[in-house]
């Protein structure tokens, strides 16, 4: 159901018997629609009480996995003093970013962007109570205080339930968030705790709400076929044999906008069943228009980058300290190496998809269209229905579901607009599920790349220089995502000495951000290089990394750049936790590998094994992470274990290739992902530090390919510059 | 169309469908149950899981047609009445799922191989569950809450 605010308000807030809280917001409607409301009156609302003591707290944040809507709920109940056995959460019902902020997630950094928001919202909920409390139970405020769903006199057993206050709470004057103290993480009795996900049991019994179990009356299935090299134009289509198949209802030929994040051209087809569409599929025949689509062949941007012969491309991104003459000293050595990886694909488990309803001229003469949307970023698509279809906010009701993985992937709007483009010529609700293999053919793509990495190390085995050339990828003149390396990583964002530029070559295959963009690639060169300097040197890798750390200091920025204390912190935990230094068996070896990005400091120790027949076993990876306080520690564990596995699986098998602008390959069958069998254990350490928290869900994966590389050398003396691992002839 | 006739969470249910529709999209799209997932069609990714005659099957490879007369058991028939099945309840209690797309493929494989080992190794929980991919990387975890579920088992 869409409930617009007014009704909202009213339902929960007046009629109902609920209690809503808005968040301070100067200027705001709710002062006008809510008179009882004194203050400055808040526009958020996040926090509401029924009369049987249920809490719903709403969570703003899109979920795919990584623990956002259990996390953020929790900051508000441990902020009013909420039992969290009493507190339901529920995805917000629309997407309004006056009302409840931004709604979108990635980068990791959703928690601290709404950090403070969340704590807000419980704490102004918390004041309200005890004014109410002091107000109900006629005892001095500063007597009072909230646990357990309940304020309570300190002084005497006195006490009222935030479902007999919710009333009169709510009548009480919006705090100024100014006057707001927040907890100190001594008080904590949620944060820090391990709590199940929200969803667990929907999860658990079939009855999660993935976009792709959406199901409304009159609903129709769809398909959509393009052009398997990105670009290419419909020219024609079999379109009379298909609507004959069994089960098909309609068939079109539609011509797109071109943008490959909208709507580009293809055939839809809708029918009776998912089945029915993907069968009739088979008997398509399509003319493609080829002549500007992608010829990108992933052999031929191999030669192009073994030709460039070159320690620096024409894209200089910096350049610091005496750079030259480090390099050209005659008593430094200068070692270079040179790494590559592949394109990988997203391979989330649940497929692109997304519910339409395009209800022409519904309200007023005016069209709207429904949407039950699998995304990362629901505003965005408000923008797209703009610009698209010229719909405004009020003609858009988007229902945000939850995604089964994401990992950077759905943040573009291409499949909305196919479903769209079928509802709208069918005139009902279209359920749009794209095919496994159409989500490996038209991935927005981890970029594969290349990269030279030079060292100068003066006699005494100290690095006093370092320089980074990356053979990446642009599109209409600019490098894409993922390709490459950005200037605030590890060492380029600290060290004295440094270069670091790129070469880029034009790809039309599609890029796009997958779990730690850059950072998933360049960890593994920077970070097995700095290993090899070590062997080179004849030097301790522990020491080593410490010594280029440099003193312990925060680097100029926001959270987003590094603190090499911290760094140094992460380094010494999981060299202590994991052994480092230990005597290990003939074909067994740890690796080590440190990386900075997200805002967290993580390090980790792989042990390896390789036997005759170049089996790998990896038995365990130690992680130290530094993410700040821990809100969920289940959570926390969980996402640094699967970005592990998720790291190793993409290091081992994962490599996505093209020819003549076609992917060439269709499914699972041809892109081994890891198995139970071959995971890990992963023990996971946190340095709690008093920083401000931040997010979980990539920053755990970059360090562990070069940990696992490190490892092999240990255990073998043979070097790994190459992703993935199978390509070198390991097995797992 | 042909109709099949088969025992759906112990319920006699028939549907009117194509004789080549994998049983996947006849539960899915025709009867509703959505528990049922799809992620690969080709039997690599085992989101599908679901048990005919006690084993477990993925059910993108078999069709309706070749479940006529069988009994078919989806993870919405998986608890007892309103009991949850041990692993469903060791699931939520050691917070396996990360986005959760995946785990109910997991834990119809997991529920075959409970009934078949009550107390497996963890050989057999590589060679049972080798057949459902986790994008996520909960392998940690399903190992665990298999181990856990094991030691509350009641086979009968
Ligand atoms: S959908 Fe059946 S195994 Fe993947
Ligand atoms: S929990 Fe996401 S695929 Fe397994």
């Amino acid at each position: 159901m869409h409930l617009k605010r007014r009704t909202l308000i009213k339902m929960s807030g007046l009629a109902g018997g609920g209690f809503v809280l808005a968040s301070v917001m100067p200027g705001s409607l709710l002062a006008e629609e809510a008179p009882s409301l004194v203050g400055s009156v808040e526009l958020n609302a996040y926090v509401q009480i029924d009369e049987d003591g249920t809490i719903t707290i709403y969570s703003g944040s899109p979920e795919m996995g990584q623990g956002i809507k259990t996390s953020l709920p929790m900051i508000v109940a441990e902020e009013m003093g909420a039992n969290w056995d009493d507190v339901i959460v529920k995805q917000t019902p629309e997407v309004d970013t006056e009302r409840y902020g931004r709604q979108s997630t990635g980068g990791s950094y959703t928690l601290y962007l709404n950090w403070n928001l969340m704590r807000k919202m419980g704490a102004t909920a918390r004041e309200m109570f005890l004014a109410a409390g002091a107000i109900e139970m006629e005892l001095p405020r500063d007597e009072l205080k909230v646990e357990n769903s309940r304020v309570f006199h300190i002084h005497s057993d006195q006490f009222r339930s935030f479902a007999e206050l919710a009333a009169l709470a709510y009548r009480q004057p919006v705090p100024d968030p100014e006057s707001l103290v927040y907890k100190g993480r001594e008080e904590y009795t949620i944060l820090g705790k391990s709590v199940s996900q929200v969803d667990s049991l929907d999860i658990v019994t079939g009855a999660g709400d993935f976009g792709i179990d959406t199901r409304v009356p009159d609903m129709l299935y769809g398909t959509y076929e393009k052009c398997p090299a990105v670009g290419g134009t419909i020219v024609s289509a079999n379109l009379d044999d298909l609507k004959k198949e069994p089960g098909v209802v309609d068939a079109w030929i539609i011509n797109g906008n071109g943008n490959v994040r909208e709507l580009m051209d293809g055939v839809g087809i809708v029918g009776t069943s998912t089945w029915a569409v993907f069968k009739a599929r088979e008997k398509l025949k399509v003319v493609w228009d080829e002549s500007a689509a992608s010829k990108d062949s992933w052999t031929g941007f191999k030669k192009f980058a073994e030709d460039v012969d070159s320690d620096v491309g024409p894209e200089v991104n910096i350049e610091r300290g005496d750079f030259k003459a480090v390099f050209e000293d005659r008593d430094n050595r200068v070692v270079e190496r040179f790494y590559e990886f592949p394109y990988v694909t997203h391979m989330c488990l649940e497929p692109m998809n997304c519910t339409a309803h395009y209800r022409a001229g519904e309200k007023d003469g005016r069209d709207h269209l429904e949407v039950w949307l699998p995304t990362q970023n629901g505003p965005r698509f408000q923008s797209v229905a703009k610009n698209l279809y010229g719909l405004e906010k009020d003609q858009v009701t988007i229902h945000v579901k939850r995604m089964g993985g994401s990992f950077g992937r759905r943040t573009s709007n291409e499949y909305v607009c196919e479903a769209i483009e079928l509802s709208k010529r069918a005139g009902k609700p279209v359920k749009l599920t794209w095919s496994r293999e159409d989500n490996m053919r038209h991935d927005f793509f981890r970029v594969g790349g290349f990269q030279k990495v030079r060292a100068a190390v003066n006699p005494e085995g100290r690095v006093v220089g370092w320089d980074e050339h990356a053979i990446g990828i642009h599109q209409n003149g600019e490098r894409v995502v993922g390709s490459g390396f950005r200037d605030s990583a590890f060492p380029l964002a600290n060290f004295p000495v440094v270069r670091g530029s790129h070469t880029t070559t034009e790809m039309k295959t599609l890029a796009g951000p997958w779990r730690a963009p850059w950072s998933n690639t360049h960890a593994f060169i920077t970070q097995s290089f700095i290993h090899e300097l070590a062997v080179e040197t004849g030097r301790d890798h522990v020491e080593l990394l410490l010594e280029m750390l440099g003193s312990p200091r925060k680097l100029p920025g926001d959270i987003r750049s590094m603190h090499t204390g911290r760094a140094a912190d992460v380094i010494k935990m999981v060299a202590s936790k994991g052994g480092w230094g230990r005597k290990m068996p003939k074909g067994r070896g740890l690796g080590l590998s440190f990386y900075f990005c997200h805002a967290a400091h993580v390090a980790e120790i792989a042990e390896v094994s390789v036997d005759a027949e170049r089996k790998l076993t990896l038995h365990r990876v130690t992680a130290a992470v530094d993410v700040g306080p821990i809100i969920n520690m289940s959570g926390a564990l969980g996402q640094v274990q699967g970005a592990i596995i998720d790291g190793y699986s993409t290091m081992v098998g994962q490599k996505i290739t093209m020819e003549q602008g076609r992917i060439e390959q269709t499914n699972l069958d041809q892109y081994p992902v890891l198995r139970i069998g071959a995971a890990p254990e992963v023990d996971v350490h946190f340095i709690q530090s008093d920083n401000e928290p931040t997010g979980l869900g990539e920053p755990a994966l970059p360090p562990l390919a070069a940990a696992v590389a490190n490892a092999i050398y240990a255990a073998t003396g043979e070097r790994v510059r190459k992703m993935p691992l199978i390509d070198e002839g390991f097995t797992v | 169309m042909p109709k099949y006739q088969f025992l759906l969470n112990g319920k006699e249910f028939e549907v009117d469908v194509p004789g080549d529709m994998p049983l996947l999209w006849t539960l899915r799209d025709v009867i509703g149950l959505t528990g049922t997932k799809y992620g690969c069609g080709i039997g690599q990714c085992g989101a599908c899981t679901v048990h005919v005659d006690g084993s477990p099957v993925r059910s993108c490879l078999v069709t309706a047609a070749s479940v006529d007369g069988s009994e078919v058991t989806t993870i919405e028939g998986l608890a007892e009445e309103d009991r949850l099945h041990i692993l469903q309840q060791v699931w939520v209690d050691q917070d396996v799922a990360q986005c959760g797309y995946c785990q109910t493929g997991q834990i119809m494989s997991a529920a075959a191989l409970l009934k078949e080992k009550p107390n497996p190794t963890d050989d057999d929980i590589d060679e049972a569950m080798s057949g459902n991919y986790c994008r996520c990387g909960t392998y940690v975890r399903i190992r665990e809450a298999i181990h856990t579920a094991a030691g509350f088992y009641d086979a009968s």
